[in-house]
């Protein structure tokens, strides 16, 4: 079983790279979700697809063909975290869009490398009738 | 005991949600937040006192034993750096005070710097991968908020750089762990520890635990890895971007030395791999500050060649070099969140932070002069500041392991560095303002921001007044981190 994991993980791993080469900004932040899922199941393959009961004992009880329940609490804790990471991106990314109007990668950098505004020292005001952070 | 190792991650994880309960009033939030920041200090500060006298705090989180818990390890250096933690976000917070902007953005600021604490002093403590993996995604949650605080089309465009990059780094982190425990069935570091030292690690776990160095090389902004950090630390508010600049950097470069020491205490491949790419980085980082014009982005490709220093003390892996990485670790992260502020302060008063745009300021505010050339002096490593003897202790270590090169590179850097500075120096404070009429019309700014910049000063000067005692505390936690003994022990329990 193991090396089906691998492969799927291998795949999914080389498809969210070849996405955030992409020039489209969507893309990138769909590629970063990709690659997440493929190193989820690279992690729970490494932890090996032992045993074929679910992980859990009653008191007296031995698990004796359970599978190992460590890399599962693993990928838990990586995809509640993942998953908020991800909409978080995802905000960043509409708000980025309504300023830009496109999700060019270049223009990004390009905004970026622009001169300091001479009121650097203020932040931007929240434009009014915007729903609060 | 159990409750005083928890209380650098209790402290500001109880002052962000005190705060968020009463989050309408902002005047109580930033109570709450700078009670719950003074708290951090005190911890951090016992923490040292406790490190200095010998004492290595240990606890294995809800009773699980080693290597099946979670184990948390307060040696010298986690205890140093909480403390330094505790100082800079203090200083972030007071400098925030009255700062002449939205209240809720204000608010906001406060509550995020909080959940930014919680995840740098957790990474700094505990002694196992994946809870060292949680740690950094908290840090990062609250530090992709705070970037991205307040908005607008430049702000945004770094944030969307930072966070990519950054998740990226991550990522690769968590695959490295899951590997590492796949070939080693352990995620506890003493384990790893034992089984890198009896050099029987297997190729799976070499790969895992190389791929967690170059992940940690991404967040230590190592070269050629260090992309991210000019490209995005200039857009932020500039508190924010003080606190990154001073704590974020480091917690990958704390990671980089905690792993290499406890699994490679002898000088090895890796350690020669990593003394070109610290040569590199220090080189690099301080010829692309050379082609900047803006203060910010001048300091932010100064965080990178610094950086290489630290890691340079790593790769030399001599007792003596160990502690100038420790020393300089100490003397950056105030000296650099330090010329952050001023740089805040100084675009205030001349209204922009160009250097083009910039001028006047030695004639407008003598003080703000003195308050810059402290750290910026210190940071090119002039005597007696501290950053004289963390590069002198630097250059002594790389001769006495016959690293000529090295040395050289680190008198190099430091020149160049003293540049950089001096750029900054003739063109904001020295040259006349290209338009007299800004110069000052916003007023001196919130008085809290001069409070942290001065005190941030003295620090430089006391640590570089008293680089004994401080060398002396470097010098036995680079001991500790070599033989790692609570590390180590902590496994006791299974390994007979």
């Amino acid at each position: 079983m193991e090396w089906l994991g691998a492969i799927t993980a291998g795949i999914m791993a080389a498809l969210g790279v070849w996405m955030m080469l992409d020039r489209h900004l969507m893309r990138v932040v769909l590629g970063i979700a990709v690659l997440g899922n493929a190193i989820n199941l690279g992690v729970l393959t490494a932890g090996r697809f032992s045993g074929t009961e679910a992980a859990f004992t009653f008191a007296g009880q031995t698990g004796l063909d359970a599978a190992n329940p460590l890399p599962q609490a693993l990928v838990l804790t990586a995809i509640v975290i993942g998953f908020a990471l991800f909409v978080f991106a995802l905000s960043v990314l509409k708000r980025t869009h309504e300023l830009h109007g496109d999700k060019d990668t270049d223009r990004v950098s390009q905004v970026t490398e622009q001169p300091a505004p001479d009121d650097a020292e203020e932040p931007v005001q929240r434009p009014a009738g915007e729903g609060r952070a | 005991m159990n409750t005083l190792i928890v209380l650098p991650i209790l402290v500001p994880l109880t002052t962000l949600l005190l705060a968020l309960l009463v989050k309408r009033h902002h005047a109580w939030v930033t109570a709450i937040s700078l009670v719950g920041a003074v708290l951090l200090l005190l911890t951090g500060l016992y923490l040292v006192m406790l490190a200095a006298q010998g004492t290595v705090l240990t606890a294995q989180m809800g009773g699980w034993a080693a290597p099946y818990g979670i184990s948390l390890v307060i040696d010298r250096l986690s205890a140093v750096m909480v403390a330094i933690t505790g100082i800079i976000g203090l200083a972030t917070l007071v400098y925030c005070l009255r700062q002449p902007i939205p209240a809720d953005f204000l608010r906001d600021t406060h509550l995020f710097v909080h959940g930014l604490l919680a995840g740098i002093c957790g990474a700094f403590i505990t002694a196992d991968i994946f809870n060292l993996y949680v740690w950094f995604e908290v840090l990062l949650i609250g530090s992709f908020a705070l970037i991205a605080l307040g908005g607008g089309e430049r702000r945004l465009s770094g944030a969307m750089t930072y966070l990519v990059l950054n998740m990226l780094a991550t990522l690769l982190f968590l695959l490295a762990a899951g590997l590492v425990y796949g070939a080693t069935g352990t995620l506890n570091m003493g384990e790893l520890a034992l089984l890198f030292r009896a050099e029987e690690a297997s190729d799976g776990a070499w790969l895992g635990v190389i791929l967690m160095l170059v992940s940690f090389s991404i967040k230590a902004a190592l070269f050629p890895l260090f992309g991210w950090l000019p490209a995005s630390y200039h857009v932020a508010w500039t508190p924010v971007s003080a606190l990154f600049a001073g704590l974020l950097t480091k917690v990958g470069v704390y990671a980089l030395i905690r792993l290499v020491t406890l699994l490679w205490p002898e000088p090895g491949v890796v350690h020669s791999v990593l003394l070109w790419v610290a040569c590199a980085t220090m080189i690099i980082g301080v010829l692309g500050a050379a082609a900047q014009t803006e203060v910010r982005r001048i300091l932010s490709f100064h965080i990178v060649s610094q950086v290489g220093y630290m890691v340079l003390g790593l790769a030399l892996a001599t007792p003596l070099a160990l502690a100038g990485a420790v020393f300089y670790l100490i003397h950056h992260i105030v000296v650099k969140a330090n010329l952050f502020f001023v740089g805040g302060i100084a675009a205030r008063l001349t209204g922009s932070e160009r250097l083009a745009a910039m001028g006047g300021l030695y004639a407008r505010a003598p003080l703000l002069a003195i308050l810059f050339a402290i750290p910026a002096l210190s940071l090119a490593g002039i005597p007696p500041l501290s950053g004289f003897w963390a590069k002198f202790v630097l250059v002594k270590a790389s001769l006495d392991a016959g690293v000529w090169i090295a040395a050289f590179f680190i008198l190099f850097t430091g020149v160049f560095t003293l540049l950089s500075m001096s750029k900054i120096w003739n063109e904001s404070f020295l040259k006349a303002h290209p338009q007299p009429e800004l110069l000052g019309v916003a007023g001196n700014g919130p008085r809290g921001a001069w409070i942290s910049v001065s005190v941030l000063a003295v620090m430089t000067v006391a640590i570089g007044l008293g680089a004994g005692p401080v060398m002396e505390y470097a010098m036995a936690a680079s001991e500790q981190l070599i033989e790692a003994p609570a590390y180590l022990q902590l496994l006791n329990g299974r390994s007979q």
